[in-house]
């Protein structure tokens, strides 16, 4: 080798100075690059006391993907990447991948669902960081004053569609005065964020129910996984309740039922939120399951089809069952509007690296979704800026065969959803 | 008569406490050890029940047939090697071992179970009652828990004053030095006392299943119940448990029929009364 490569200080300069450049240019070409990825970071409840919310996840994101895989911007495709994570059914979890997603993931759009311990912490976090956020699974009320939101302001990252208090409330109303029982409701509100909204004298069930002529024993807050519920049934039992309401989660529920069935105490209607959403913890409860009322966000009868893929209510039900062989869960609708909306958002927002167009693609949303219209543009809809109110009926945990059926028995407060059948009353 | 069903229901979830706080209050009296684990142990058991159910296909209650020998057998192995090493004058060795056991356990069935929620099942007996008078109703399945509570502490305090094994408990209790004079093996009397007192804590988390939902993470608060249970009754008094069991669960049902948000509090402002009342218990060991 007579030849050695001899480096002068000029092309060692040259050299470093192409090394610094390269990652400013290479920048310069992913931002330029036609297939950039959009990130959704998406947080429900797969495990966890509440874990039947997020049941039906996995055949939705399924669905959902494929959907995603033809997404244009401008013009451009779009590859979109969804992250899912698991709250656990806990708010600090929730918080807490929350902010992974966010932090090490750099998601651009994060979706949560499921009671206000999920959908609340997470918004809490995209607001905080300015990040676009869609919730849903929440009635609004604790979603956005249990935020400490201001009604005249509004939230500016998070956005949520849901139905409210006031919807759950006429729905439950109505059940009762068609059933014909005594006007005597016991209530069954623990100590949460939806606890705690439904029981509020000035927000909650209180002052409605009173208006209605309804006289309501509510004996207080309890704990979560409460082990004892002999003082709430005396204090039912007392007052001749008929009627027993609340919002609890459903193991909270399974130790009330039975411990109502062994002090003797039998109500004739129960209509109870949140605990009473899914078949399978109906069938856990056996034969004290059939009958048991519920309010109704979606069902396969509900009017509606998607967005995304098209398929009617009926066909995504049945595509459920077919592929998981459970029984459909009204979380599926709502679940899947999250990313009808996202891929609503993606179609039409300026840039989709600027959270602050993607936010204003979010606020301008005009959508007929699985779930009904969705739109945040200041409608009836919307009692607040930040949360378009959703269609609500309620029906009854019917045995239909060998299994129960959750059957629309009241639509007063929405007539085009189709009623599927009458009340009966439990004894 | 609201009152008087309130007080019986409080009385019979008493029964369950008591179960929750005999283990506990066993190994205290043995070997002056504060097993943090023990509500997590409780947990754990209730999910080796509910994996022989699922395994065989049999009841909760007769589940117990190989859910006790398996805790015992778990409890003797624990104690051989793990917790003999930490006993010593210091307290705190065994504490911060227990502590770690307990994080350990509720992440192991974490990891296992996943966070979902169970409940064992025992079909229609859960809602069958005795009807006393107008308003007072007493489940079978209540009343079962506090006999099968009565039935463990007799059977203990028999075992403890009536046997060779109970001899020796309570003379590694009194004097460990002399008691090994005397020719005993300190190290498996305390496995023995173990395997026992995790007996108790399979029937304890087998009834505790059947009563309610449980899940990995209610452990710690098992514990305060049981904690409480042991320490209104008197330390190392097994009859002084069941009655610290029994008036913890009629304060808080007391409590909840005030508010029910009162359920919880009231309970621990009792144990907070006893405590700078009577620093040593109701009924302490001596005075028995």
């Amino acid at each position: 080798m007579s030849k050695i490569i001899m480096l002068n200080r000029r092309q060692i300069l040259t050299g470093a100075g192409a090394l610094l450049a390269a990652p400013a240019l290479l920048r310069a070409t992913r931002a330029s690059a036609a297939d950039a990825t959009f990130k959704i970071g998406y947080v429900s409840p797969t495990t966890g006391p509440i874990a039947g919310f997020g049941e039906a996840d996995g055949f939705i994101l399924e669905g959902v993907r494929k959907a995603f895989a033809g997404l244009t911007n401008n013009g451009k495709p779009v590859q979109v990447e969804i992250i899912a994570k698991d709250s656990q059914s806990s708010s600090n979890r929730a918080a807490e991948v929350a902010t992974e997603l966010i932090e090490k993931d750099g998601v651009n759009l994060l979706l949560a669902s499921a009671t206000p311990d999920t959908a609340n912490p997470v918004a809490d976090q995209a607001e905080l960081n300015e990040i676009p956020c869609i919730t849903s699974i929440a009635p609004w009320q604790p979603y956005f004053f249990g935020r400490n939101g201001d009604p005249a302001k509004g939230f500016n990252w998070t956005y949520h569609f849901f139905w409210g208090l006031e919807d759950v409330i006429g729905n439950f109303i109505s059940l009762w005065d068609k059933s014909g029982v005594a006007k005597k409701v016991g209530g069954l509100f623990p100590n949460d964020a939806d606890g705690n909204a439904w029981g509020d004298p000035k927000l909650g069930f209180p002052g409605p129910l009173e208006k209605a002529g309804y006289a309501l024993t509510d004996p207080g807050r309890f704990q979560l996984m409460n082990a004892d519920f002999s003082s709430q049934i005396a204090a039912f039992k007392a007052a001749g309740v008929e009627i027993v309401t609340g919002v609890t989660i459903p193991p909270d529920f399974a130790t009330f039922w039975s411990q109502a069935g062994q002090q003797g105490f039998k109500p004739k209607v129960v209509t109870v939120g949140k605990a009473l959403l899914f078949p399978s913890v109906i069938e856990s409860l056996g034969e004290r399951g059939d009958g048991l009322s519920s309010e109704i966000w979606w069902s396969p009868s509900h009017p509606f089809s998607s967005s995304l893929t098209g398929e009617s209510s009926r066909q995504i039900a049945d595509g459920y069952t077919k592929t998981t062989g459970k029984p459909w869960t009204q979380p599926i609708g709502f679940n899947h509007a999250l990313f009808e909306i996202a891929a609503d958002v993606i179609k039409r927002a300026a840039d989709l690296t600027d959270p602050k167009a993607v936010i204003d693609a979010v606020a301008a949303t005009d959508l007929k979704t699985l779930v009904g219209p969705i739109s945040w543009k200041g409608g009836p809809a919307n009692p607040v800026k930040n949360v378009v109110r959703t269609p609500l009926v309620s029906g009854q945990w019917q045995k239909q065969g060998d299994k129960v059926e959750l059957v629309i028995t009241n639509n007063s407060q929405y007539p085009s959803i189709p009623v599927g059948g009458e009340l009966k009353l439990l004894s | 008569m609201d009152w008087i069903n309130i007080i019986i229901q409080g009385i019979l979830v008493g029964g369950l406490y008591a179960l929750f706080a005999t283990g506990l209050s066993l190994i205290f009296g043995v070997m002056r050890l504060v097993n943090i684990a023990h509500g997590d142990l409780i947990v754990a058991s209730a999910y080796l029940a509910y994996g022989v159910m699922q395994l065989t296909g049999v009841g909760p209650l007769t589940s117990l047939i190989a859910v006790i020998p398996l805790a015992a057998l778990f409890g003797y192995l624990l104690q051989l090697l793990v917790l003999n090493r930490t006993l010593d004058k210091d307290i705190l060795p065994p504490l911060l071992v227990t502590f770690g056991l307990s994080i350990i356990i509720q992440n192991g069935l974490l990891e296992i179970f996943s966070a979902n929620s169970h409940k064992l099942n025992l079909g229609s007996f859960e809602i069958e009652s005795i009807h006393l008078m107008p308003g007072v109703d007493i489940g079978y399945f209540p009343l079962l828990t506090f006999a099968v509570a009565v039935a463990v502490v007799f059977g203990l305090q028999q075992l403890f004053y009536h046997s060779a094994i109970g001899r020796a408990f309570r003379a590694v209790s009194d004097d460990p030095e002399v008691a090994q004079l005397m020719g005993l093996n300190n190290r498996t009397v305390y496995a023995s006392a173990m395997a026992l007192c995790l007996a108790v804590v399979a029937v304890a988390g087998v009834f505790m299943a059947i009563r309610a939902n449980f899940d990995p993470s209610m452990g710690p608060g098992r514990l305060i119940f049981g904690f409480e249970a042991v320490i209104i009754g008197g330390l190392g008094n097994l009859w002084g448990t069941l009655a610290g069991g029994v008036i913890l669960g009629v304060a808080q049902a007391l409590g909840a029929q005030i508010d029910p948000g009162w359920q919880l509090l009231s309970g621990h402002i009792v144990f907070l009364l006893i405590l700078a009342v009577k620093p040593q218990g109701l009924f302490p060991k001596g005075a028995a």
